[in-house]
């Protein structure tokens, strides 16, 4: 058994450690493929990579030997399942693309190989990201490492990014990636505990992320606090010409953005966040993150932001719209799982009932429907205009504001079963989330506080398209004035 | 107008061509576009629409179309917006394929075409799009399975719309020469029908001069004039008989049936495709610069049109005439070079007399012409300066065709040089008005039409070689005297 204490670094300090020669990248590594190991029980890693990750790991620390090191040289990472890594199974938690391993890398994880990063494998989701509770997957449901005390019940880790969010929780990743389309990455890091920024559309390529909802993929870093958010940040970070949509935007340290001083900055509070049903220990936690940050010297500021009440239904006609159409490609014909029929219709028909869970299918039937001839202006297009008017309500409110303090989500984490039986009740975990996402606005999730349940839960700081320095800098102020360093009931190396 | 039993019907006819654009990369992906490669090796990742990859315009494809656009007099679009058309089938990987539905990037324009009356008719564009080719499915390789080879998927094509302008097969042959000569002049499609670089769909119907446009049918995919122009005759003249015989026209897409040159139904109006358009999320609008747009219509070639304008006015062609030489792009160059310097008239003559001919029994291209147009010239040339008469030179011509070899060489290895020694000339003419003393009596007796038979006399004996302006300068005297 490896040293368990070298999985209690955060990113920042194994970083530090590796630079001073007080741990090796290989010791860094053999320790986080041991807790991948142990958190098996919790489902997080689809595909564990370990003899990739300890080459990778002596390559670094070749580099770090010659003083060559790279960013984020040896430093052990999980990677959502949606990313295709050249060589290495990629599922997105789908049957349909059984055995399919990319001839190609995507754009983000070549960047962080590229800064000398190592892969520990590949973590569970909901199946094509489609989800909040990361239980859709065909490789079977991820575990929150976290229990209520007192409560054996295994409880959801929140979704899609469910398995990155528990493996960095369970301290069997120090960083991982996420992809965010309505809240993947930021409602599954406040349910572990752990800190998920989704970046501004267009800072992180999507090249090579397998496609859920093009205009809202958004892919971004999970971690344990917001520095090593904003390291990872950097690395994932960059114009890409192989994606049209791309911000040509250069990419700022977002380390250096870190001062602490949040003095002036005016952080607004949406009236139309208060939602009916809300529970009170979540309106209270986010009147505590008001006080920090006045504390702090940010001034709060009640702002409106009324399109809010339209973004979930504008959410889920846009995303399964082009959900439908980016699925198409699964047919049977290229790669992945065919059963064969007598026609070709069948075989489409076989293999796509077989290859989809129901929630797959229940998105692409949404999706086609509002897309069809007649009622493609109703919901469609209406969902459209609705989402510029969304986004203009942001725009306005960044006229008087610097960053926007919200919940990520309406509750702690739940349980396995609790909410599947109604896929409604399902989407309302992303009442918090969506509205930002459709303006393509970044946005973190901070963990804060634990409920009365003893889970965690986190607040949300949305801000400016492009100013990841002024919300990671927010999020930071809060990240010390919350002190969270509580630690879920079962996290690798056995330390409770 | 067709006479139908009950009256006269008129035709209707709007096409769809789809023109692949000449470029060495496919529309998204850098992959290579060349004509007959082994199946699936000019296939990237994102032209099988592996996941998680995307598509990246190409920008020269656009600028092609824009240049399409300009050459079809048609307003180019500032921004324009590429959709997602969705459907199922094996040769279409992503499912959808990549198109410009409500907002295209070229609007309306217009071809003039040259009735072969000498009218001129004007026939509106109502749009051109950029969009992708689908890949191919061979159903002829395996007894039971089919094949699909997608070097063609992503290839770029232009579709170019007409508007219902077109009123009979042969207008529709016209429209689709010019509309392809336009292009070849571009250097935006090669025009190439048998490699299907050119396709066409035919919207036809019928109607009482007059009236309302009738329902019309589709027909898709057609690829030569020739079943354009047969699919259309039978198209018009099967719904001119169901309307005839009291019954209505369904709206259909149909196929033509090359063996037996009839249409037969692919789907009816209720099968037809939903395919859920909307903006392709991958892609951000097309956004044009004028100034780029500027440029590119600066650097426009002379087309057709404006070709045939100058050479009326520059080299006093008939439009006729320049009319045919227009027609191809090389024809033009190659009759330039012939008439460059000397009589237009005569180098028009001979490209489209002599040369047209052998050019048309040898079933070659102007470009692989065995006589370069220098060497025509040459022979031009010859003829201007006595070395040969026009007769001779058709004989030269036909050496030049066989051989390849130059006209002088020709003349001199063959005595072919004609002879204008006024003394020998005189001699022969001497000789046989002596040996047709009866003639000559009957010719001084009035009979005129006999001067041609003692040219034929005098040219034979000097094996066609005595000038020409010379004999009869010689006999007539002679003959008056």
């Amino acid at each position: 058994m490896s040293d368990p204490s070298l999985l209690r670094l955060t990113l920042a300090e194994a970083r530090d450690g590796l630079a001073g020669k007080s741990v090796s990248a290989r010791e860094l590594t053999a320790a986080y493929n041991d807790a991948v190991a142990e958190i098996a029980p919790l489902n997080a890693y689809i595909t564990p990579t370990p003899e990739r990750a300890l080459a990778m790991a002596e390559a670094s620390d070749r580099r770090l030997a010659r003083g060559e090191a790279l960013p984020l040289d040896g430093i052990p990472i999980a990677i959502k399942d949606l990313y295709c890594t050249k060589g290495v199974l990629t599922t997105a938690a789908s049957h349909i693309l059984d055995g399919f391993h990319p001839p190609y890398e995507s754009t983000v994880t070549d960047r962080l190989w590229q800064s000398g990063a190592v892969m520990l494998g590949k973590t569970n989701l909901d199946e094509f990201a489609m989800g909040s509770s990361s239980t859709t997957s065909y490789y079977g449901p991820v575990e929150n490492p976290w229990r209520r005390p007192g409560d054996n019940r295994p409880l959801v880790p929140g979704g899609s990014s469910g398995g990155s969010a528990a493996a960095v929780a369970a301290r069997a990743a120090l960083a991982a990636t996420g992809t965010d389309t309505g809240g993947s990455i930021r409602q599954p890091a406040s349910y572990c505990g752990i800190v998920g920024l989704k970046p501004t559309y267009g800072r992180c390529s999507r090249w090579g992320v397998v496609a859920f909802a093009s205009s809202l993929d958004h892919p971004g870093p999970m971690t344990r606090t917001v520095r090593d958010a904003a390291i990872m940040l950097r690395a994932m970070s960059g114009h890409d010409p192989r994606d049209s949509t791309s911000a040509l935007m250069p990419v700022p340290d977002f380390e250096a953005a870190l001062t602490g001083d949040v003095r002036g900055l005016r952080v607004g509070i949406p009236k139309e966040y208060r939602v009916e049903g809300m529970p009170a220990e979540i309106e209270a936690l986010w009147e505590q993150g008001v006080e920090w940050l006045r504390a702090a010297g940010v001034k709060p500021f009640e702002i409106s932001l009324p399109m809010t009440k339209y973004a979930l239904p504008t959410y889920y006609i846009i995303a399964p719209a082009e959900a439908s159409s980016n699925l198409a490609r699964y047919d049977g014909v290229r790669f992945g799982l065919r059963v064969e029929g007598d026609t070709l219709d069948e075989m489409y028909e076989l293999t796509r009932a077989a290859g989809f869970g129901a929630e797959v299918r229940r998105r692409v039937l949404i999706g086609t429907y509002v897309l069809s001839a007649g009622y493609y202006d109703a919901y469609y297009l209406k969902a459209q205009r609705v989402r510029t008017l969304i986004a203009r309500d942001f725009a306005t409110a960044f006229e008087r504001v610097d960053g926007i303090l919200t919940p990520p989500a309406p509750s702690a984490a739940f349980a396995i079963g609790e909410k599947s039986e109604d896929p409604i009740a399902m989407y309302l975990n992303d009442v918090f989330t969506v509205p930002c996402s459709l303006a393509g606005l970044p946005a973190i999730s901070v963990p804060a506080g634990l409920s009365r349940d003893g889970l965690p839960l986190g607040l949300q700081i949305i801000g400016r398209a492009f100013d990841e320095e002024t919300v990671l800098r927010i999020a930071e102020v809060l990240e010390s004035a919350a002190q969270f360093r509580h630690l879920p009931s079962f996290v690798a190396g056995g330390a409770r | 107008m067709i006479e139908g039993r009950t009256g006269p019907w008129e035709t209707v006819i709007g096409l769809e061509v789809h023109a692949q654009v000449i470029s060495k990369a496919k529309l998204f992906s850098g992959a290579a576009t060349d004509f007959g490669a082994e199946p699936n090796t000019q296939v990237s990742p994102v032209d099988a629409a592996f996941p998680g990859l995307l598509p990246v315009i190409n920008r020269f494809c656009v600028e092609q179309a824009v240049k399409t656009g300009l050459g079809l007099d048609a307003e180019i679009k500032l921004e324009s917006v590429f959709d997602r058309k969705n459907y199922f089938y094996p040769d279409l990987p992503a499912g959808y394929q990549i198109s410009q539905y409500q907002q295209p990037v070229v609007g309306h324009g217009k071809v003039v075409l040259d009735m072969p009356d000498g009218m001129l008719r004007e026939i509106g564009i109502t749009r051109l799009h950029l969009e992708q080719d689908a890949g191919k499915s061979l159903h002829d390789q395996h007894p039971s399975l089919s094949y699909v080879d997608l070097n063609r998927a992503g290839i770029a094509l232009m579709e170019i719309v007409s508007e219902p302008d077109l009123r009979s097969p042969e207008e529709a042959g016209v429209y689709l020469r010019k509309l392809r000569s336009i292009l070849r002049y571009l250097g935006t499609c090669d025009g190439n029908m048998e490699e299907g670089s050119l396709r066409c769909d035919c919207n036809v119907s019928v109607r009482r001069p007059g009236e309302p446009f009738g329902t019309r049918c589709e027909i898709k995919n057609l690829n030569s004039i020739r079943y354009v122009m047969q699919a259309i005759e039978y198209e018009a003249r099967r719904q001119i008989e169901i309307l005839e015989e009291g019954g209505a026209i369904e709206q259909q897409t149909r196929l033509f049936d090359v063996g037996r040159s009839i249409t037969r139904p692919m789907r009816s109006k209720e099968e037809a495709h939903d395919y859920r358009y909307f903006p392709d999320p991958d892609l951000m609008p097309l956004v044009l610069d004028p100034e780029s747009v500027a440029r590119l219509r600066a650097e426009l070639p002379e087309l057709p049109d404006a070709k045939k304008t100058r050479f009326i006015s520059q080299y006093g062609l008939s439009p006729d005439d320049a009319g045919v030489l227009v027609a191809e792009k090389e024809t033009a160059l190659f009759f330039e070079r012939v008439a460059a310097g000397r009589d237009a008239k005569a180098a028009a003559n001979w490209v489209m007399g002599d040369l047209f001919g052998a050019l048309n029994r040898l079933d070659v291209d102007i470009e692989a012409s065995p006589v370069s147009a220098e060497q025509l010239g040459a022979l031009i040339d010859l003829i201007a300066d006595g070395t040969i008469s026009g007769r001779l030179a058709k004989d030269v011509f036909a050496e030049m065709i066989a051989t390849g070899a130059d006209p002088a060489a020709i003349v001199a290895a063959k005595g072919l040089r004609q002879v204008s020694d006024e003394g020998v000339i005189s001699a022969t003419i001497d000789a046989v008005l002596e040996e047709q003393a009866d003639k000559v009596a009957e010719y001084r007796a009035g009979r005129d039409k006999l001067y041609g038979f003692f040219v034929g006399q005098v040219m034979r004996a000097t094996q066609g070689k005595a000038n020409p302006a010379l004999v009869n300068q010689l006999l007539r005297k002679k003959l008056s005297g």
